[in-house]
């Protein structure tokens, strides 16, 4: 009956004969150390591979993957109190160097006849180099288990220090020495237990069997080489047989050990405040930390400019008070008194702004230089057209957190303008609004122009999309009923980047929302039963975007039906819209399509307030990110990525 | 140099130095009352909450309480609602934090409160105070303990207000009665 010990446990040992063996998928060094009545270790009660046997004890004389003890606690000096067992990595082999990223190391205590009394898998190590595995200690005259499975992150130098040891550091050394030699042995030691000693056959050059019981022989000098019987056959030009790239059971994204330190700031002038250094958020990745530095500016713009409207408004509200006491004071209807009254309001009023307006100034400066700081430091999701890490673009392997959907500025500061990130995978459907709008700049252009500008910025926006997830993982399509974005579109059909030809007239439009919609029918019904591996094979799992331009031309009513549905139960699964429409043009439709337009993120191809910020509600006028005139940025983009793509593909 | 306030006094504060204030933080701590009888889980815990009202010339123009725990401005913060106290821990159970650097320029005075929101009075909860500590050190500006306080279940605790050209805080420890910092408005209009 083998009992599994967790940590803490401790178990009765029927003998005091045992072996413990050990997997741990991986040379460990294994030694034992004996510890008496205060519990400190003597230099001569340790058993390593160095000396790999101490009276009662044996250990393997190298790094084993799964090393065997041999323990005679019959034969321990009378004043050992307690032996622990050891395990640490060896070091400078090019194995794991912690035990977090291997697999769990398990121990197994057996008795004389071979039958197991205890187990312990020693769970849960991360930096740990070093680790007190068991503990063998007398308890009123019988001998005992606990399992400790105690690590150090220091290594086996901290673990013998901690044990009371004089000399650790230099133990801790020779042990690592002697774990690794020079010359690799190919054949793995054998030990000789007390059960094989016993019953092995003895040739010419044993020693007698007395002597090789546990209890006396394995002192001398040929027991140590009983021990350690291959060093007769050493092979010093055998390459050493490490197994062939060890396996690191570390999840690879998954950081336990803390980020590195962000860029900290340079010391402040006294009396000014620190420079701004992109960065400068907590995160554990460089991009996390942007993101959120972008949005720690956002609510900082955000509550500046609030500061500064509620004193102005006060400001303002209180002059207006002012004045009319004036104006109800009959005294001040004759003379200066009147005059002079509302002078001071003014004077009071007109300070007060002045002061927010340096406060707000005073801010504005201090979040302009950390823009000028951060914005060329913007990974591309998080970057404008004309940052020039679009240049050195290379398709992503991974896909980032964010994407910048364009800018937002306050009319406070019009110059200052915050990247407006929407987090991956999109959680709603996007609606390039091509009606004209009440802003100046739609009033700017003409319908015509409006309706270009809202499917160019609609194609920046998928290829925005399309370049930020790695390849094969986002697909394209297009609904073009009456082929007028043709002109827009064609970067994105040039570079061969949609998924086909956009739909055209009314069946090509349903015939794509049909095989979209079931798609999400599939993927839903899969994510809900729980059947992900009954997908067909050849459904296409990444996440797909669907442009339609010129909503609801070409829509019967059966594909607005679709529309919705997509829209409704599409971003769970990965399927998005991307509407290039004007509202106007479905009042026929009534109140059914609300549902649709609220589902969606409104932007506009022109700069339009029509944003709220989650702190206090300002309008934020959003502006869409431009392509610079004349430049072939997005081709270029779009190209690398259907190269990746069909690289992929082979 | 803690001061260990009574209740209704007032002192005028400033850094030892001689320096004004930049940030404070109103700190308050309580215990639940002990459990009694069978139903332990029918303990009858105590819900204080700290609140900071913002005014601009005896106006009221924001508040910082449980329900909106971030000024505007972004000035003042709450650190957010605690229902039923520490066990004992003597350490803030709720805070307000001021930056008084970041307070808007027409905001000329913020008046701390504290509230029973379960409706016991200060005599009925344990080992409760409220503390006013500098941000920037961590020194404690003024203390006043809250249990055997009377049949009360407010009390005004201090305000902070401009002067000069910085900040100073006088401590008011008045006692009142209400829920929320709604309640106290009449009871705070005379300390402006």
């Amino acid at each position: 009956m083998t009992a599994e010990l967790v940590r803490g446990q401790n178990h009765p040992l029927p003998d005091t004969r045992l072996e413990i063996r050990v997997s741990a998928g991986h040379p460990v060094v294994a030694c034992v150390t004996c510890s008496g009545e205060q519990g400190t270790v003597r230099e001569e009660w340790v058993a390593h591979p160095g000396v790999p046997a101490v009276p009662g004890v044996e250990v393997p004389g190298r790094a084993e993957q799964s090393p065997r003890f041999a323990v005679d606690l019959a034969a321990v000096p009378a004043e050992v109190q307690q032996v622990n067992v050891l395990l640490a990595l060896p070091e400078g082999t090019g194995g794991p160097d912690r035990f977090g990223a291997t697999a769990a190391p398990f121990l197994a205590v057996s008795g004389q006849d071979g039958s197991e009394v205890a187990s312990f898998t020693i769970t849960g190590l991360d930096s740990e180099t070093a680790l007190v595995a068991v503990e063998l200690y007398r308890r009123q005259g019988a001998w005992k288990v606990r399992a400790v499975g105690q690590g150090y992150a220091g290594g086996l130098a901290q673990l013998l220090s901690d044990q009371g040891m004089a000399g650790a550091a230099g133990t801790a050394a020779v042990i690592q020495q002697a774990a690794v030699p020079r010359t690799h042995r190919a054949e793995p030691a054998r030990l000789t237990t007390a059960a094989d000693a016993a019953g092995a056959a003895f040739g010419p050059d044993q020693p007698s069997p007395a002597d090789c019981a546990l209890s006396g022989g394995l002192t001398g000098p040929e027991a140590a080489a009983t021990g350690t019987p291959a060093q007769q056959t050493p092979t010093p030009d055998e390459a050493p047989q490490m197994p062939a790239g060890p396996i690191n059971y570390a999840h690879p994204r998954r950081q336990s050990a803390p980020p590195p330190p962000a860029p900290a700031a340079a010391p402040a002038e006294p009396g000014r405040p620190a420079a701004p250094v992109a960065g400068d958020a907590s995160g554990w990745s460089m991009e996390e930390r942007l993101y959120n530095q972008v949005w720690g500016m956002f609510e900082d713009l955000a509550r500046t400019v609030a500061a500064y409207r509620s004193a102005v408004e006060f400001a303002e509200s209180r002059m207006d008070k002012e004045l009319d006491h004036v104006l109800s004071d009959p005294r001040s209807r004759i003379g200066s008194t009147g005059d002079a009254a509302r002078a001071a309001a003014r004077a009071k009023c007109e300070q007060l702004t002045d002061q927010a307006r340096q406060a707000l100034d005073r801010d504005l400066a201090q979040l302009t230089a950390e823009s000028e700081v951060v914005e060329p430091a913007l990974p591309p999701a998080f970057a404008r057209w004309d940052n020039p890490c679009w240049h050195a673009y290379r398709v992503p392997m991974e896909v980032p957190m964010a994407l910048r959907l364009g800018d937002l500025h306050l009319p406070e500061s019009p110059e200052l303008r915050i990247p407006c990130l929407v987090r991956l995978p999109l959680e709603r459907g996007l609606w390039v609004d091509s009606g004209r709008s009440s802003s100046d700049a739609a009033l700017a252009v003409d319908e015509a122009q409006l309706r270009r500008l809202a499917t160019d910025s609609a194609v920046a926006l998928a290829a925005r999309l399309l370049a930020v997830y790695p390849p094969g993982e986002f697909s394209v399509h297009a609904i073009d009923p009456a082929g007028t974005a043709a002109a827009s579109l064609a970067p994105l059909v040039d570079s061969g980047a949609l998924t086909g030809p956009p739909a055209a007239g009314a069946q090509g439009v349903s015939a794509v929302l049909a095989k979209l919609t079931e798609r999400v029918d599939l993927v839903t019904m899969a994510v809900r039963g729980g059947a992900a591996d009954a997908l067909p094979s050849d459904l296409d799992t990444g996440e797909q975007l669907l442009i339609v331009n010129d909503f609801p031309h070409g829509f019967d009513d059966r594909a607005v039906n679709q529309l919705r549905y997509l829209a409704d139960e599409g971003p769970a699964v990965g399927v998005h819209l991307l509407m290039v429409a004007d509202r106007e043009d479905a009042t026929a439709y009534g109140p059914v399509l609300d549902p649709l337009w609220r589902s969606l993120l409104r932007v506009t191809p022109v700069p339009d307030d029509h944003l709220a910020d989650p702190w206090v509600r300002h309008a934020w006028t959003y502006e869409p990110l431009a392509v610079p005139p004349g430049s072939d940025v997005l081709r270029q983009v779009l190209t690398r990525v259907t190269e990746a793509r069909r690289s992929w593909r082979r | 140099m803690t001061v260990n306030m009574t209740k209704g006094q007032a002192i005028s504060l400033q850094k030892s130095d001689g320096g004004t204030l930049t940030a404070v933080r109103m700190g308050l701590g309580w215990q639940a009352a002990p459990r009694r009888g069978l139903f332990g889980s029918r303990t009858r815990e105590v819900d204080l909450d700290a609140s900071a009202v913002l005014f601009a010339d005896k106006q009221p123009v924001d508040v910082v309480f449980f329900r909106h725990l971030v000024s505007d401005d972004g000035s003042v913060k709450h650190t957010g609602d605690n229902l039923v106290g520490g066990a004992g821990s003597g350490g803030d159970d709720e805070a307000i934090l001021v930056d008084l650097q970041r307070v808007p320029v027409h905001i000329d005075q913020i008046v701390f409160t504290v509230n029973s929101f379960t409706g016991q009075t200060f005599q009925e909860v344990q080992n409760a105070f409220c503390r006013i500590v500098d941000e920037t050190n961590g020194q404690e500006l003024a203390r006043y303990t809250l249990d055997g306080g009377g049949q009360y279940t407010a009390q005004i605790m201090a305000k902070v207000h401009r002067a000069g050209g910085g900040w100073q805080m006088t401590a008011l420890g008045n006692p009142a009665n209400g829920r929320t910092f709604q309640d106290l408005m009449p009871a705070i209009l005379p300390h402006l």
